[in-house]
């Protein structure tokens, strides 16, 4: 008998499903796929609610307890992590509803909506790294926003097989200013065309092929985006002296118009009253 | 610094400089000295008050509202005294006084730490 390659297809797809049998997990279908795993919906029986199933090679199983260690509100919560019938690995966590950062920038959020989300995710990053944790594979495609605004950084500690190359840093030996870049890449990324000059600059100083010319942590960027949208100056750019006057004034408009306003007062009172 | 400091300094500085005006006026010349006195203790009571206000209330819009109408309240005292002596001086005195009330009002705002609490 022939086999179409449809049929084929198909029972290969059916083949590579997993077996959760034995676990209190139903599967619904597949969410995303990677060089790590995939990523299944799936139902808990158990509580009867919606899960994201991680199915993994078993060599990967680290990854769960990983995880499970950094408890912060941008990461995604693992529920359970097991080994299925087939030897491969899982766990359940979180299904974030919502989108992935590429497709969330696609809908053109406000500036200050796209650093709220990239300083969630460098909050992550930063609580991370406080527990010896780095991502090593940052990118808008491992960034969800949810329903709700929440953000939630995915796919921890993974060395990328196939990473996109744009967010990851030239030099060889990952660590945690290789992660710098990758936000810096980030940042980039998620900024409108054209970018407000010192957001670029951040962004590019994070960038550096010099990893010791880049932030010395996250929290550095952090304070350097903060000095941003605080209307002050930030480090990584050396302002020209008009947009230095142009920011000082927007940074202090109402209380020049009140002194502009005391003095005209006192000038008009002045004058009017000697007539 | 806390919010009333900053009201405190601010109400003292703008308070000092408004009375120091007064010298352009030679009739108030001779009484410049208790002028400077009054109007730092009326900025520096504005200041308090809205450092006050600004600690329990986070608004630069309301912080404004507060400092012009507690600024242009006192200034309004001070003129009443003043015409108790025979001297209409109202424009004169609450004018500047709203506009440095709004401004004391603004800095206690922007400026200075918000008391730390725990829930």
């Amino acid at each position: 008998m022939d086999l179409s390659d449809s049929v084929l297809d198909h029972l290969r797809l059916v083949a590579a499903l997993p077996d959760l049998s034995g676990t209190r997990y139903e599967l619904e279908c597949e969410i995303g796929r990677g060089g790590m795993g995939v990523v299944y919906r799936a139902r808990d029986r158990q509580l009867d609610r919606r899960v994201a199933l991680k199915v993994l090679d078993s060599a990967l199983a680290g990854e769960a307890p990983l995880i499970a260690r950094l408890e912060h509100p941008a990461i995604v919560p693992i529920y359970e992590a097991g080994t299925l019938p087939d030897g491969r690995a899982f766990y359940a966590m979180k299904l974030v509803a919502g989108a992935r950062l590429d497709r969330y920038v696609a809908e053109s959020p406000s500036l200050g909506e796209r650093l709220r989300v990239v300083r969630r995710v460098a909050e992550a990053l930063a609580f991370a790294h406080s527990r010896g944790t780095i991502h090593r594979d940052l990118k808008p495609r491992n960034v969800m926003v949810g329903e709700f605004g929440e953000v939630y950084v995915m796919d921890w500690g993974v060395e990328a097989v196939a990473g996109t190359p744009a967010f990851r840093a030239p030099e060889p030996g990952l660590d945690e200013r290789s992660d710098i870049y990758a936000l810096g890449a980030l940042l980039e990324f998620v900024l409108p065309a054209p970018p407000p000059p010192a957001l670029g600059a951040i962004a590019r100083k994070a960038m550096r092929r010099d990893r010791a010319a880049r932030y010395p942590d996250v929290a550095a960027l952090l304070a350097d985006l903060q000095r941003f949208q605080e209307g002050l100056a930030v480090e990584a750019w050396r302002e020209p002296p008009l947009d230095k006057l142009r920011r000082f004034w927007s940074r202090n408009a109402l209380l020049l118009w009140l002194l502009t306003a005391y003095a005209a007062v006192k000038f008009l009172l002045f004058f009017g009253g000697r007539r | 610094m806390n919010k009333i400091l900053v009201g405190l300094l601010a109400g003292l500085i703008l308070g000092a400089i408004d009375g120091a005006t007064a010298w352009f006026y030679p009739e108030t010349r001779p009484v410049i000295g208790g002028i400077l006195v009054g109007s730092s203790f009326k900025g520096m009571l504005v200041g308090l008050l809205s450092g006050w206000f600004a600690r329990k209330v986070r608004s630069i819009k309301w912080g404004i509202v507060v400092g012009a109408a507690l600024g242009l309240l006192l200034a309004f005292g001070v003129a009443a005294m003043d015409a108790t002596k025979g001297q209409q001086h109202y424009l004169e005195i609450m004018l500047p006084g709203f506009i440095t009330g709004a401004i004391i009002g603004f800095s206690t705002q922007r400026a200075g730490a918000q008391p730390v609490t725990f829930h």
